[in-house]
């Protein structure tokens, strides 16, 4: 019954999809027409229909409800409550049911708050936004139906894969979602302001918080994708260019693009066809992601639920939407008026740079993604990896580094190299100052040591917009900005410690053995089985001390998931203020002896705080945007009122 | 820049953002020209070795019975064979999780003078319904000529 009540819910909600849509497309000829009523409570309908069908899928994971297929595929009786909760989204159906309540959910707060557009570009808004929407609901109703019952129910479910059975992973995947789903608001945002021609700073100021949004919600899922790797995988990498990662990365960097575009429409109404292009390339790439995930066309150590039929369905949208996007923008691109002026040393100048880098280096990630599949259809077989993606990335990476440190610095519309020179050099000397003894007193790579020249000039650069401000009347967004970027530098500098100064060791010890690694000892006090939930395990009891103080316990486990059955490592980590210690047990030896892989990497956990700082960051400007636009909206209306009370 | 006409600085804008992405473009193709010397089946790497310097991924099926632990308990010892041919491989460190005899694996390394390929990462599938691309179309050769042998 929940089943069928759930799907019932979600054919309603396509329905009003479609209503949606064409009231909206009839409302933008006709302002006044009959329909022009519609399309916002439709929006609001189908929102909270969407919302009731993802939380009859969240109440059958609950139940464990073996009639179901997806149920009895995914999840199974014994699995602690919160992995049932998040099995829901941890497959193929679940996660576009989700991904269609999220962009419900965002068309109904459209419907029901925005007030600032005019009401036809609204109206156009909302049909695109139903027009994307019903795409997804006719790939989850005709290919992927998540509430499909089985012939006879299942005995057992098989279980959630182990690697998904990870508090991390429960949460990242949502994360990335909502950040996808953002940009696909934005996205109707755009092609509503250019199909109605309202391409104006008014509109960057309502599309604005939806990128901020998306954009902390993609920054939050790549830094926690990027953890749980680290921790869950047992490798002790955090970053492989692994296709299923670019995939997250490249929708990012082009909402970072998008994020400061919008921003320069928002305040000084230039760069407007730019920041409607950068709207759609942004959802595009999201919906790229989508497609190199879902589709296993492309080769990747982490691609789950892949299954090319639906890779075609998610191809097919993103033709249509993508196309049908490109082609109305080169018809009506022309028509957008174009908008301020500006010099070249101003702030504006200083972020079309940093646009253009940030494209550059999309361009770049792209290519190297989608280059194996070119080939393949040749008949030759390539991998892409670091060794592209690194050095070609930095080369466009590098100089937007230090066009950020001091582009904040600059005024609007027109300024001179006098006002930035001066910390320019500064900063130039420190940088080298930093990379020169960082290169005397280690080996590391070059592109280690240019990394970490260019995270303490910018760590301090990013902060020069604060001085002689009187910080408490700064403003958020300000606030908002310097975080930022500093926690950009501050990522930056974990990634470059973390290839320059890690100290690995790999031995096969006795309990009893002492292990040293860098500034720690480490002992081997056993090796002993232990039972969880839904596996059991091998754990070894570490004693790991540093520089002699006292020992800190770590315990590394080789686990058997029996449903379905399969063994994973499970690192243990000691976190320190200056770093990490790593380690992982691997399979024992005929001899009684265990394999070991300690590693310690100092400032490691700099990478996924600067991630923090970042997503903080654009938390800070989109509080400050939102009061800001409250307050005005507050002002607006007593000066309104006072005007009545007058006139009566 | 000042006297510039809207019109003119739209151009310029333009200009400067393709110049960009052009020379991104070039220099991703140039970048990955060498690239695709990067992938090897055992075959391949027989007939062209890869230079010892160069750090290339070699990928393959490890052939069932090869797997050994050495003596220092860390080191391990397999070959990798893609039917016709077969690279011995040696690797120090943890095997992943899902790295059985039998089964594909795509190692990352170089080959050294002696032959053997000195792996320093292996990529196994991590996720049973996952078989690295590379490998996908060699299983399936594998099976049919498994079958043609019994055949006979």
């Amino acid at each position: 019954m929940i089943a069928e009540l759930g799907l019932a819910a979600l054919w309603l909600a396509a329905a009003l999809a479609g209503l949606q849509l064409i009231a909206g497309a009839v409302s933008v000829k006709q302002p006044d027409g009959p329909l022009a009523s519609l399309a916002r409570p439709a929006a609001v309908m189908q929102g909270v229909l969407a919302a009731f069908a993802f939380a009859m899928l969240l109440w059958l994971f609950a139940q464990t409800d073996l009639s179901v297929k997806l149920v009895a595929a995914n999840s199974h009786s014994a699995k602690p409550m919160i992995f049932k909760l998040s099995g829901t989204w941890g497959n193929h159906e679940g996660s576009m049911l989700l991904w269609i309540t999220v962009m419900a959910l965002a068309g109904a707060m459209i419907g029901y708050l925005e007030r600032r557009l005019p009401e036809v570009t609204m109206q156009a808004t909302l049909a695109t936004q139903a027009f994307v929407g019903l795409g997804f609901y006719a790939f989850l109703l005709l290919s992927s139906n998540p509430f499909e019952r089985l012939p006879t129910p299942a005995a057992e479910g098989q279980g959630l894969n182990p690697l998904l059975q990870d508090i991390g992973l429960a949460f990242h995947p949502p994360t990335l979602y909502f950040g996808y789903v953002g940009l696909s608001v934005a996205f109707s945002f755009a092609l509503g302001a250019l199909l109605t021609r309202q391409v104006t700073p008014n509109f960057a100021r309502a599309m604005r918080p939806w990128v901020l949004g998306a954009w902390i919600f993609l920054t939050l899922g790549i830094t926690a994708g990027s953890y749980w790797a680290y921790y869950e995988l047992g490798w002790g990498g955090w970053w492989f260019w692994d296709p299923v990662e670019n995939a997250s990365l490249m929708p990012w960097l082009a909402a970072t693009a998008l994020l400061h575009s919008v921003s320069v429409l928002a305040a000084r109404d230039a760069l407007r066809a730019w920041t409607i292009m950068l709207g759609v390339v942004a959802f595009s790439m999201s919906m790229m992601g989508t497609f190199l995930v879902r589709s296993g066309v492309l080769t990747s150590v982490h691609a789950f639920a892949v299954d090319p039929e639906r890779g075609a369905f998610i191809l097919v949208l993103l033709g249509i939407y993508i196309g049908g996007a490109l082609t109305i923008f080169a018809l009506r691109a022309g028509t957008v008026q174009e908008g301020e002026r500006f010099t070249a040393t101003s702030r504006e100048g200083a972020l079309v740079f940093n646009n253009v880098m940030l494209s550059a280096i999309l361009a770049v990630v792209l290519v190297g993604t989608l280059y194996p599949l070119l080939t393949e259809a040749f008949g030759v077989q390539v991998s892409v990896g670091p060794p592209y993606f690194n050095p070609v990335g930095a080369i466009f990476t590098l100089p937007m580094l230090a066009v950020m440190a001091v582009g904040p610095l600059l005024r609007w519309r027109r300024d001179g190299v006098k006002r930035v020179s001066k910390p320019a050099v500064f900063l130039a000397i420190f940088a080298v100052v930093v990379g020169a003894l960082v290169a005397y007193l280690s080996n590391a790579s070059v592109l280690a040591v240019l990394g970490l020249a260019f995270a303490a000039a910018l760590g301090i650069g990013s902060l020069l917009p604060l001085k002689g401000r009187n910080l408490l009347r700064t403003p958020l967004a300000t606030w908002g900005m310097v975080t930022a970027h500093f926690g950009i530098a501050v990522a930056l500098f974990g990634m470059a410690s973390e290839s320059a100064f890690s100290i690995e060791k790999l031995v096969a010890a006795r309990p009893g053995d002492v292990t040293e690694v860098g500034p720690w000892k480490i002992t081997l006090d056993s090796v002993d089985p232990v039972v969880g939930p839904n596996w059991t395990a091998l754990q070894a009891d570490l004693q790991a001390s540093y520089k002699g103080a006292a020992a800190i316990e770590l315990q590394p486990q080789s686990r058997t998931f029996w449903s379905p059955e399969r063994e994973t490592a499970e690192s243990a980590l000691a976190t320190r203020w200056n770093g990490q210690l790593y380690a992982v047990m691997g399979s024992g030896i005929e001899d009684g002896r265990r394999q070991l892989r300690l590693w310690w990497k100092p400032f490691v956990p700099m990478i996924w705080l600067g991630g923090i700082l970042v997503a903080l960051g654009g938390l800070l400007a989109l509080i400050g945007r939102l009061t800001a636009d409250l307050k005005r909206h507050y002002v607006r209306r007593r000066s309104a009122e006072r005007r009545e009370e007058t006139q009566a | 820049m000042s006297a510039l006409k809207p019109k003119h600085q739209r151009l310029v804008l333009v200009v400067v953002a393709l110049i960009a992405l052009i020379a991104a473009g070039l220099l991703a193709a140039y970048a990955l020209r060498n690239q695709a010397s990067y992938f090897y089946v055992p075959t391949q790497m027989a007939a062209n070795p890869p230079d010892p310097t160069q750090a290339v991924r070699l990928g393959g099926m490890v052939q069932a019975g090869t797997l050994k632990t050495m003596s220092d308990g860390i080191t391990v010892a397999f070959i990798v064979g893609d039917g016709e041919a077969q690279v011995p491989v040696r690797f120090a460190g943890i095997l992943p999780d899902l790295f059985v005899e039998g089964s594909g694996v795509v190692a990352e390394g170089k080959l050294g003078a002696d032959g053997t390929f000195v792996a320093d990462n292996l990529l196994a599938k991590h996720d049973e319904n996952y078989v690295p691309r590379e490998l996908e179309e060699m299983t399936a050769a594998q099976a049919k000529r498994t079958v043609s042998e019994t055949a006979q």
